[in-house]
């Protein structure tokens, strides 16, 4: 697209303008994907507990996302008189487009990424640790006590995650010997006999069930939904919230749900590969693998979120500091050491 | 063209929000500024091929320093007019810190590009095939061990500091023994019985 541009414009300007398509071409089937999966999120839960779920919307209900869309966008934004107009606003929008960002580093196939850029597993990090802000600043703007309850425990949380979480990664850098996601996603192949991915690896595999769980907390999720425990907080950060910045909120929180799952299959999972390294399974185009992925992590998700209680708070906190802390820890530890002794993955 | 819109996008805004942290009247707005002044720096150093150090600024001082500062200035219960009163009483300390500073950068600027420094740089110039993390890395662990062994323990020994000095122990506290709640079932904790009535259940 670069060059079909350029007989046109400088090369600069041609790049920019195949980046803003490409980016387009990203977010915006990004956003359908969201209004189905929060369809395909009620109904896991209603199957789960014997009801229908949404059925009266369209065929199946598959258009209640949109209806629901609909009705918050021609609702009145009201914003509370002792809210600090400027953040209240730009909160849901902090959060939106954070969970947008980070889709620019994730392979769809071969060569298919927006940013194949060196470092995609730090941006990775650098952008999801800007999560927090939209709920911190939501919390305080809406000068209200449980949305400030909430901020204070969103803020802790997923800092404390965020941590087992650099531990994680750094133990697939390790073996990948790379921060290109694409990297990772290539160094999966064949990884043991002829399976892709690192989660047959048994050195690797409680590194990924540690990062499903960690996964589950950094997007807020059942069991570990105490920002929005509607029993004690309303509903938290989002409780002064109307209208299309509520929206906003959802759709950055199911955006957040859809990468993370992205990752699990991208850094555990072998992303757009197929799972087993045989011929035939490639002329399956890569995104179809991925999107199966992220289903089936989506899928998982769902199952937590309708069977798992909730948490306590401090449950949660040893969960993050006294269990997966150490033990991902020890892990980078061990895993470098095996490394170190076989010499997999350095390249002198 | 476009890098160049882009430099001076970041360097005006890094500028813009660095004043605005200083002149904003409420401490939130000020932590805001100067979140957006790191994010524009970072998005300078991507500009100059530093692409490590940019992704390391927003990791740890975005993602990390800067949220701790959100959670104490949301907390603390500031009085605005003591403050304002205390900018007038404190603006020579700070115009002397300024101008202190900024002759320092300037006399490094002039040192630098006049010293060996530059000339060793031009006898070796930065090599763009190695990624900068492979680059840094190589310093790191090979020529500069032990300096940044030692600036490791010294942030341990920070870290230990502080927790000795804001650690204290409380007499009364109810501790949670967590493995012996998990080990705890319910055949040891309940009891069925069938009481004759009248008479009630010994406990």
């Amino acid at each position: 697209m670069i060059s079909w541009f350029e007989s046109s414009l400088g090369y600069d300007w041609a790049f920019f303008l195949a980046t803003i398509i490409d980016i387009l071409v990203i977010a915006l089937p990004l956003m359908l994907a969201v209004a189905m999966i929060i369809y395909a999120d009620r109904k896991i839960w209603a199957a789960m507990a014997l009801r229908r779920g949404p059925n009266v919307v369209g065929p199946f209900g598959l258009l209640q996302s949109f209806a629901d869309g609909l009705k918050v966008f021609l609702q009145e934004t009201i914003v509370p008189a002792a809210a600090n107009r400027t953040l209240f606003l730009l909160a849901p929008i902090i959060t939106f487009t954070v969970a947008l960002i980070v889709w620019a580093v994730v392979p769809f196939g071969v060569g298919v990424v927006l940013a194949d850029i060196n470092v995609g597993l730090l941006y990775v990090l650098a952008a999801s640790s800007l999560g927090v802000y939209g709920i911190i600043l939501s919390g305080w703007a809406s000068n209200s006590k449980y949305p400030f309850y909430s901020a204070l425990r969103a803020a802790a949380q997923m800092v404390s995650y965020e941590v087992a979480i650099g531990f994680i990664l750094i133990s697939v850098v390790l073996w990948t010997g790379s921060f290109n996601l694409s990297a990772i996603v290539m160094a999966q192949k064949s990884h043991v006999w002829f399976f892709n991915g690192y989660i047959l690896n048994p050195l690797m595999f409680p590194m990924a069930v540690m990062f499903f769980i960690s996964s589950l907390a950094e997007t807020q999720r059942a069991p570990f939904d105490l920002t929005e425990a509607e029993s004690e907080l309303v509903a938290g950060y989002q409780t002064e919230y109307s209208s299309m910045s509520f929206a906003l909120f959802w759709l950055g929180e199911y955006a957040n749900v859809l990468l993370m799952c992205a990752l699990n299959a991208t850094l555990f999972w072998g992303g757009w590969l197929p799972p087993v390294d045989w011929a035939p399974l490639y002329y399956v185009p890569g995104i179809i693998w991925l999107f199966a992925k992220i289903l089936f992590f989506f899928f998982l998700f769902s199952w937590v979120k309708a069977t798992v209680p909730r948490y306590r708070y401090d449950q949660l906190m040893r969960l993050g500091w006294k269990v997966f802390l150490p033990v991902s820890l020890f892990w980078v530890f061990l895993v470098s050491g095996y490394l170190m002794l076989t010499r997999v993955g350095v390249g002198s | 063209m476009i890098q160049a819109l882009a430099f001076y996008l970041f360097a005006f805004v890094v500028v813009l929000s660095g004043a605005l942290t200083i002149a904003s009247r409420n401490p939130v707005h000020s932590v805001m500024w100067l979140i957006l002044a790191f994010f524009n720096a970072a998005g300078l150093m991507i500009l100059v091929g530093a692409e490590f150090i940019a992704m390391l600024l927003v990791i740890v001082y975005v993602g990390a320093v800067a949220v701790l500062f959100l959670f104490v200035v949301m907390m603390l219960d500031i009085d605005f007019t003591e403050l304002r009163a205390g900018v007038a009483r404190y603006f020579g300390i700070g115009l002397a810190l300024a101008v202190a500073l900024a002759a320092e950068v300037m006399i490094a600027i002039g040192a630098w590009s006049t010293g060996p420094i530059q000339l060793a740089r031009r006898a070796a110039p930065i090599d763009d095939t190695v990624p900068n993390i492979q680059a840094i890395g190589n310093l790191l662990y090979t020529r500069y061990l032990f300096v940044f062994e030692g600036a490791g323990l010294v942030l341990l020994v920070a870290m230990i500091g502080a927790i000795v000095l804001t650690h204290r122990q409380r007499g009364g506290v109810k501790a949670q023994n967590i493995s012996r709640q998990n080990a705890r079932r319910p055949q040891d904790a309940t009891r069925n019985t069938s009481p004759v009535v009248g008479q009630g259940v010994e406990l």
